[in-house]
């Protein structure tokens, strides 16, 4: 083990989560890379009430796009290619989170220059496969639910070991 | 801060701190791995630490909880033991580091008087069920946590966070899972944040204990009186924000000035980012316009924490006359009492003192910046600018003045900038971290901002229409 990993083990506030980068939420206000997808909750274009629940899966890049009720997604019959929910999902990842990190959580292998959704759409080569709607939903809903939590003036000490680093910008 | 101050802050290291840190990093090394493959090697870390704290009130208990655990057997009560002992060695740690500072500085400190606990939130099954997941936690070690441990946590955070009196426990356990979360397979992780989790690991567990966490702070008066703004430090994991606000207060009637912090905090997620921040503070509009504007406050009967800590109430402040936090930290800061800081709080983390900082030249070398004062070279962290304000790494290089918080981590003290006064193209140039606070004011930013959308107005909408039908 070199010195410079050494002192970074020794250090209490290092960043560990890489930085999210802004992008603009309305069309896909949820994106997330967890449980062995990309996934997350695209809204529907006609249909204010009406989101769909998009997925790739890590390995496989099997697909999947249905809406919160758990009905498939029209433009999305098996044996076709990725519907726009899915395109959508796919830039609006690589907006937030970088082609590198999506494609390496992945497992997609992309050209050295590649740099937008569409690209990592076209390097995968899945097929359509149901995956379930209501967990990443129902995640959806519990990361909207932190904004329904009020603030408090009660310092968090504890907050210290999360210092704002600005290296987004 | 002049010269002198800085030479005595940096002469030479402090008896004990090193001996005490890698006391530490051996308890560290053992969370790394799992308490239930301890190994020769780890199992005498453990009594190492066991040792150091013979002779204080956990002695016998450490050893106990040590000898336990190596051999197998890891109970709740023994780990508490031991974090418990990790936290007293920062503790003393931190004390050792603080009276450095505070010598260097010339700043006067008030004592800690012990104020009577707070009742329990009694929410002993919550806490109960936090505990539980650390004790995993530990028995699993860092390289054995996989995802299902992980997501093991997500209910207990979710009810935490309904419970206002637990927010601190609840906040801390959601940023650690999140990292956790983020870093997997650890496993195979390349290097490992191994004191920093065990940090985030011990304090939760100490704040996790039956009962109203003892000493934690407790509300000690209600102070009345003038405000002046030294500047505001920023916190943020992907779930929760908070803005702390480091100020002077002169108390009405007279009496000694004082150096206060008012915070506010509030949960949100990943996506919220940069100047959209401030918009998740809003309902402490005063506050906010006081950073933005550069005003002083005037407070009525504020709660004060025997922290240093204002427990902020809007509806008692009132935005005052103009006033330019250069001026209040040369003119009132070196007269200004310090608070004591709590018990619980005791960790190098936390010291992050006022100072004012001028007449240095900055360098620059490879992103690195550096400010020479008098011969003695202060390292700048300029990695801790939030995206939420107007400063920069080359805005802090070409500054001349500048008001920060002095830290110390990894072995070595660093100004923190919250403000700096720079010259860019020969024209004097003044930012401060809150200067956006009601909104950015570069014409760059507010045109990036308003590209972008209301990221807390887009996902608000979508919480109101779906999360209540
Ligand atoms: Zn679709």
């Amino acid at each position: 083990m070199n010195a410079e990993t050494s002192a970074w083990e020794r250090r209490s506030t290092v960043r560990v989560v890489p930085p999210v980068r802004p992008r603009k939420l309305a069309k896909v206000p949820f994106v997330e890379l967890a449980d062995g997808r990309l996934q997350g909750v695209v809204s529907s274009g006609s249909d204010i009430e009406r989101v769909y629940v998009s997925s790739f899966t890590t390995g496989t890049h099997a697909y999947s796009c249905s809406t919160n009720n758990n009905r498939p997604c029209g433009a999305l019959p098996s044996g076709s290619s990725p519907c726009k929910h899915l395109h959508l999902l796919a830039t609006e990842a690589v907006l937030q989170y970088g082609i590198d990190r999506v494609a390496r959580y992945l497992r997609v292998d992309i050209d050295d220059d590649a740099a937008t959704g569409a690209e990592l759409v076209h390097s995968m080569n899945g097929q359509v496969e149901r995956a379930p709607a209501a967990t990443v939903f129902s995640r959806f809903l519990r990361h909207l639910n932190y904004l329904e939590i009020p603030d408090t003036t009660t310092p968090i000490p504890e907050m210290h070991w999360f210092p704002a680093l600005g290296a987004t910008r | 801060m002049l010269a002198v101050n800085l030479s005595e802050l940096l002469d030479g290291p402090l008896p004990g701190v090193e001996e005490a840190l890698d006391l530490v990093a051996g308890f560290d090394d053992a969370l790394v791995h799992g308490l239930s493959r301890l190994g020769e090697d780890r199992a005498a870390a453990l009594a190492a630490l066991a040792g150091a704290l013979a002779a204080g009130p956990l002695g016998v208990r450490a050893g106990e909880a040590a000898e336990k655990i190596a051999a197998g057997s890891v109970a709740d009560e023994h780990l508490s033991v031991l974090a418990g002992g990790r936290a007293a060695l920062f503790g003393a740690v931190h004390d050792a580091l603080l009276g450095r500072l505070d010598g260097a500085l010339g700043r006067a400190r008030g004592p800690w008087e012990a104020s009577p606990s707070a009742a329990s939130p009694g929410a002993d099954n919550l806490l109960a069920g936090c505990r539980s997941w650390l004790h995993e936690l530990a028995i699993a070690g860092w390289r054995g946590v996989d995802h299902d441990l992980v997501s093991a946590a997500d209910q207990t955070i979710e009810a935490l966070l309904a419970v206002p009196e637990l927010r601190r426990t609840a906040v801390l356990l959601d940023g650690l899972a999140a990292e956790l979360r983020a870093s997997s397979p650890i496993a195979t992780m390349e290097r490992l944040p191994a004191r920093r989790w065990a940090d985030l690991w011990t304090r939760a567990l100490l704040l996790s204990q039956p009962g109203a966490p003892a000493g934690a702070p407790q509300p000690a008066a209600t102070v009345s009186g003038r405000l002046l703004i030294l500047g505001v430090d920023v916190h943020e994991h992907a779930t929760a924000v908070q803005i702390q606000v480091h100020a002077v207060l002169e108390p009405a009637g007279g009496g000694t000035s004082r150096l206060v912090r008012a915070s506010v905090a509030a949960p949100k997620v990943d996506t919220i980012v940069g100047p959209a921040l401030w918009r998740l503070l809003q309902w402490h509009p005063v506050l906010l316009g006081a950073l933005a504007e550069h005003r002083s406050l005037d407070i009525t009967d504020q709660p004060l924490l025997d922290s240093g800590d204002l427990v902020w109430h809007d509806d008692r402040a009132e935005a005052g006359e103009p006033a330019d936090p250069f001026t209040t930290a040369r003119v009132l800061l070196g007269g200004a009492l310090a608070p004591a800081v709590p018990p619980l709080d005791r960790h190098p983390v936390r010291i992050s003192e006022p100072v004012l900082v001028e007449g240095y030249t900055a360098t620059t070398d490879g992103g690195e910046v550096t400010f020479d004062l008098g011969g003695q070279a202060l390292a700048v962290d300029v990695e801790r600018l939030p995206s939420c304000g107007p400063l920069t790494p080359e805005l802090v290089a070409a500054s001349t003045a500048c008001v920060g918080l002095v830290r110390w981590d990894g072995g070595r003290w660093a100004l923190q900038p919250l403000a700096v006064q720079a010259m860019v193209k020969r024209k004097p140039v003044t930012a401060h971290n809150g200067d956006w606070a009601l909104g950015p004011t570069d014409p760059k930013v507010m045109k990036a901002e308003a590209k972008a959308g209301d990221s807390v107005a887009v996902l608000r909408e979508r919480a109101g229409r779906l999360l209540r039908r």
